[in-house]
């Protein structure tokens, strides 16, 4: 047989010929993929961007070569250690505290950090006057946080009381290293020198303070050093340390988490782009169905016939990717200001060119994948089709199973590369899969009902709006499963904010339930505290001891064995923990006995003693009733039985611990107390708030409304943040929607100018499409809803403990918006159709 | 140049399935046209003709007997190969026109040409235009052309590889009686220039009759074969 003459130039000429006449529609097909590929190189550069700025001021991060962290005070050994290696040290003693403003009266929650020495050694605090971080710590003065400054309109200069001492404010902090705007947010911190500590009178018994000895090696210092004789020592002690590489992978941990859940709601964007390219490619290949019949029966093989469009669809992919990968790169210059906030270097934006390519490459091999569907069964249309349109293949083509299997295989392996773990990239991958059955079910079973329920005696333009549905090259199957998986990731994303927020809520709202939390109590001013209480008109809801412990063995095998021994299955988190542990001689509301017999009271020293564990304590312990637990309170060793397991309420605002004791044993350890009360109004609360302070000042208040001021402040960041990405699965949706609703123009357009030619008014015209496209809009938002009710229903129940009770009117809210939307894009398509006359519409649409 | 026949049919048979029961729409063909010759398959819907035009090309995959075009026998090459086959040596009119609406006149004409390879495609598409008086409208899409100029640019296209036998499907069906006669023509003239073998598909008797030979066809079998002047 003679070799084939048209090589590779004819293919790529005739790709180019037939892509003039449908350059607009092809290009549509792509701007699918634009926005999925935009939001992942912009998600990606900027991770990248983030673990250069990482890697580049990784000592600035920490601000020491070495830090080393304790709860209780460091013994002078380390100190000598470090003295001998030529290390040299700066102290801060951390930790929550109160703080009044004289000037004004305000008082607040913040983060005392009292520091010595030169910290930071690398990086720097920013102050506002510049360079007051290393002043301050000369004299009585303070730097405070910028933010808290503002709210409560003191500036340096002022004062601020922090304990007894009233220090004069050197300047406001701007930045800290290593440390988020978020987490200043949350906890604002206040720098005193760690001089005036012993004066403020807050380091008392049961103060929740963290010792922190930061370290600067000596120049040339070999990290073998540490790494061979320091690092294995401080493990022999109970000390927290970091040194710079550990942190660096603490925090590029974090980000890359970050990154990559963000990177999969990009590559959400993606798929649903891929399902419109999938979707338009296909319909657009049906109409070809002839030309590629007529180029078979010219001498054109099924290869070169098909080679053609896929020389099309590879050119979209590319073009479409490129633009897709140079928006993402201008959108990431906008990323900082995103999500500044949550970062603790700021991120120098820069192109990455290894994102940009990988964007590219993951954006052309997801849109060919997913157009391959369609384009593998060009090589089996017949020739004879050219002569008789109605011959259909006979052979089933299994080969579109090839690239079906090729996306799931794509889809597995991008979300392994994002999600470092196959379980979870199984489970999103899963997920997806799921979201797209149940889509493409509801849409079936709704061309299947508006089929066998068809109401054949409704009026003309309702039938055939409905028959729309199921005609032939229907579109109900892609406009639901796109706009509905676009509707679920936005419904789902405003049911988690809510759950959040109505869990906190829950905790604050009914009346007689507490909203403030006063801790730090040492046990001689519980009196005088709840006689102030009283004073101000408040209630006092409960006052309970709490005693620190920590774990010491369990069921006779220490906290070293358990730790080695990774068959024994007892949680980390459980061995390493400081216990607050309360004791009382009954249970309280939110606890409910599940198994075993409460302990009252311990009779004398020589009975055993029977604690109370929460049960999921009970169950990362590893432990059942009668099983021995030691636990060391603060240096004295105390071996207990487990008598009892509880259920406990977590919602309830009250005082609730995972491990009781029975009374009779605590008494006198060393311990503070929490007293909860119940104020009525802000000003309430300030007056108490500052005459607590005032004779009180170790004692620290968390008062509910300021956190549920603080969480929705973070909130409001964090969902910006979160529907930022939304958008671009909204948006790629809308686009799909407007490809389909373009594509299914051409499908309609002889149907619609037959009915004109007919007769039908522009009126009649436009009901059917605008009822079309109500149905499928609503069917898409309404199966959209129902997935993110599920999703919503199942975060609820799994990770906040609670159910659903979702707010109607934000699911209306939905339903209408994209209901309407759909209808809008639909109708403004159709309008060629409505104002010209027919046969101009028909010339053009070739 | 030799005696051989351009095509030998033989016992060809073609089975379609419908529903439970075999439907039989060709039944044991056998013809053989001679080069350079003129043949009408006539007869009415439903006896056949595009059937065995289809089988003839190689366009279709018969459920019995043997085509040889060209003395090639198409029973046993693959679609690519059957594929070639038709890109050297036949040419197609189509009722339909069936010209690319996304390329125009000149590209439509180009392609049987590039598809060979054929290095001057452009100069010799331009030259089959003039031929059907279409060279001012060489860069014009198919929506700007009227019927009859589509089909013009249709036997342009079959006439463009040089075909050593062309297959016509209802060439003038589509057209009206003064179009469709100034086709007609073309189609003949072309062919009597080119030395061409010709078999078109008709309903229409009075083109069948410029043919040199109609075969009538009914209910999937040859009814006649006669030379022109036995016509009725």
């Amino acid at each position: 047989m003679e070799k084939k003459k048209a090589g590779f130039g004819w293919l790529v000429k005739m790709a180019w010929r037939d892509s003039r006449r449908n350059a607009s529609r092809l290009l549509l097909f792509m701007s699918s993929i634009v926005l999925g590929i935009s939001a992942l190189v912009a998600i990606n550069s900027f991770g990248d961007n983030l673990s250069d700025e990482i890697d580049g001021e990784a000592k600035a991060l920490l601000g020491a070569d070495l830090e080393i962290s304790s709860r209780t005070p460091i013994s002078d050994a380390v100190r000598q250690r470090f003295d001998s290696l030529g290390f040299e040290m700066a102290e801060e003693l951390n930790f929550a505290s109160m703080v009044y403003f004289p000037k004004n009266g305000g008082t607040r929650l913040i983060n005392v950090r009292a520091v010595e020495g030169n910290f930071p050694f690398y990086g720097e605090i920013i102050t506002e006057p510049a360079n007051r971080a290393t002043d301050f710590t000369d004299g009585q003065k303070a730097l405070v946080d910028q933010t808290l400054l503002l709210q409560f309109d003191a500036s340096p200069g002022d004062s601020v009381k922090v304990g007894e001492v009233t220090f004069l404010i050197e300047g406001s902090v701007l930045e800290v290293p290593g440390q988020s705007a978020i987490s200043t947010t949350v906890a604002p911190p206040v720098f005193i020198p760690l001089g005036w500590m012993e004066e403020t009178g807050l380091n008392q018994l049961g103060s929740r303070i963290s010792y922190k000895i930061y370290a600067k090696y000596p120049e040339e210092f070999d990290n073998a050093i540490y790494e061979d004789y320091l690092s294995p020592w401080l493990e022999t002690t109970e000390l927290g340390f970091d040194d710079v590489a550990e942190r660096k992978e603490q925090i590029g941990d974090a980000y890359s988490d970050l990154t990559g859940f963000l990177n999969l709601t990009a590559f959400v964007a993606l798929i649903l782009g891929c399902i419109g390219v999938a979707g338009s490619v296909h319909i657009y290949l049906k109409e070809k169905t002839t030309a590629v019949a007529v180029l078979r029966c010219l001498g054109a093989s099924g290869q070169q016939a098909m080679a053609i469009f896929f020389i099309q669809v590879l050119a979209m992919a590319i073009i479409g990717s490129v633009l897709g990968a140079a928006l993402g790169a201008a959108i990431q210059y906008f990323l900082p200001a995103l999500f500044g906030d949550f970062l603790v270097v700021d991120v120098a934006i820069g192109l990455s060119w290894n994102s940009i390519f990988e964007g590219i490459l993951t954006g052309v091999v997801a849109a060919v994948l997913f157009a391959l569907l369609s384009l593998i069964r060009l090589r089996k249309i017949s020739p004879l089709r050219a002569i008789r349109s109605s011959i259909e293949s006979s052979a089933k083509d299994k080969a579109p199973l090839l690239p079906a299997a090729g996306i799931l295989v794509f889809i597995i392996l991008f979300s392994r590369l994002q999600l470092d773990e196959w379980s979870s990239a199984l489970s999103f991958s899963l997920g997806i899969l799921v979201a797209f059955a149940l889509l493409a079910g509801l849409a079936k079973l709704a061309i299947y009902a508006a089929k066998r329920f068809f109401p054949s005696r409704s009026p003309f333009v309702w039938r055939q709006g409905l028959a729309n549905l199921y005609r032939p090259n229907n579109q109900t199957l892609i406009l639901v499963v796109t706009i509905g998986l676009g509707t679920a990731l936005i419904t789902t994303l405003f049911i988690s904010q809510e759950l959040l927020v109505d869990k906190v809520k829950l905790t604050s709202a009914p009346e007689s339930r507490p909203n403030m939390v006063l801790f730090d109590i040492q046990s001689n001013q519980v009196d005088e505290v709840k006689e102030l209480t009283h004073q101000s008109g408040l209630p006092v809801i409960n006052e309970v001891p709490i005693v620190t412990m920590r774990l010491a063995g369990i069921k006779g095998r220490n906290m070293d064995e358990l730790r080695a021994d990774t068959t024994a299955g007892v949680r980390d988190w459980v061995l390493g923990r400081e216990y607050r542990v309360s004791y009382r001689d009954s249970l309280s509301e939110s606890e409910t006995l599940l198994r075993g017999q409460w302990q009252e009271k311990v009779g004398g020293p020589n009975d055993s003693i029977f604690v109370s564990l929460e049960k999921r304590l009970s169950a990362d312990m590893k432990v059942d009733l009668g099983d021995e637990l030691i636990f060391n309170v603060q240096g004295a060793r105390l071996t207990t039985y487990v008598g009892s397991i509880r259920e406990v309420d977590w919602q309830r605002m009250q005082t609730n611990f995972l491990v009781m004791f029975p009374e009779g044993v605590l008494e006198n350890a060393p311990k503070f107390h929490v007293l909860l009360t119940r104020f009525e109004s802000p000003e309430q609360s300030a007056s108490f708030q500052q005459k607590l302070v005032r004779e009180f000042p170790n004692i620290s208040v968390i008062d509910l409304q300021l956190v549920l001021e603080t969480i929705d402040t973070v909130l409001s960041k964090v969902s910006f943040a979160i529907r930022f990405m939304a958008f671009f699965s909204i948006f790629t949706g809308l686009l799909v929607l407007t490809g389909s609703v373009l594509i299914s123009k051409y499908q309609r357009m002889q149907e619609s100018v037959l009915l004109r030619t007919l007769g039908a008014r522009r009126n009649q015209i436009l009901f059917i499409n605008a009822l079309e496209y109500f149905l499928l809009g609503s069917l898409a938002a309404l199966s959209g809803i129902a997935i993110a009710l599920i999703a919503g229903s199942l975060l609820a129940w799994l990770s906040f403990g609670t159910s659903l009770t979702p707010n109607v009117f934000v699911l209306l809210g939905v339903y209408l918006g994209i209901t309407v939307l759909t209808v809008l894009i639909g109708l403004s398509n159709s309008r060629s159709i409505l104002s010209k006359p027919p046969l101009e519409v028909l010339r053009k649409a070739v | 140049m030799t005696n051989e026949p351009i095509l030998r049919i033989r016992e060809l048979t073609k089975n379609y399935k419908s529903g439970s029961r075999d439907l039989t729409v060709l039944n044991q063909v056998s013809l053989d046209v001679a080069r350079g010759s003129t043949c009408a398959i006539v007869g009415p819907s439903g006896s056949g003709k595009t059937t065995l035009l289809g089988l003839a090309a190689g366009l279709d995959v018969p459920s019995s007997g043997s085509v040889t075009l060209n003395g090639i026998v198409l029973d046993q090459l693959s679609e690519d190969e059957k594929a070639q086959v038709r890109s050297a040596h036949v040419g197609f009119i189509f009722q339909s026109f069936n010209l690319l609406p996304t390329l125009t006149a000149l590209e439509n004409v180009m392609i049987p040409l590039e598809l060979k390879g054929e290095k001057k495609a452009r100069r010799k598409a331009k030259e089959l235009l003039e031929k059907v008086e279409l060279a001012d409208r060489a860069g014009h899409y198919p929506a700007q052309l009227s019927g009859g100029e589509q089909q013009r640019v249709s036997v342009a296209r079959a006439f463009a590889n040089e075909p050593s036998i062309l297959f016509a499907d209802e060439p003038t069906g589509n057209l009206d009686g003064e179009t469709g006669a100034t086709i007609e023509e073309l189609i003949f003239r072309l062919n009597t220039d080119a030395g061409t073998t010709l078999i078109l598909v008709t309903h229409d008797l009075d083109l069948a009759k410029r043919a040199g030979r109609v075969i009538r066809m009914k209910n999937g079998k040859l009814f006649s074969d006669s030379l022109v002047d036995s016509v009725s």
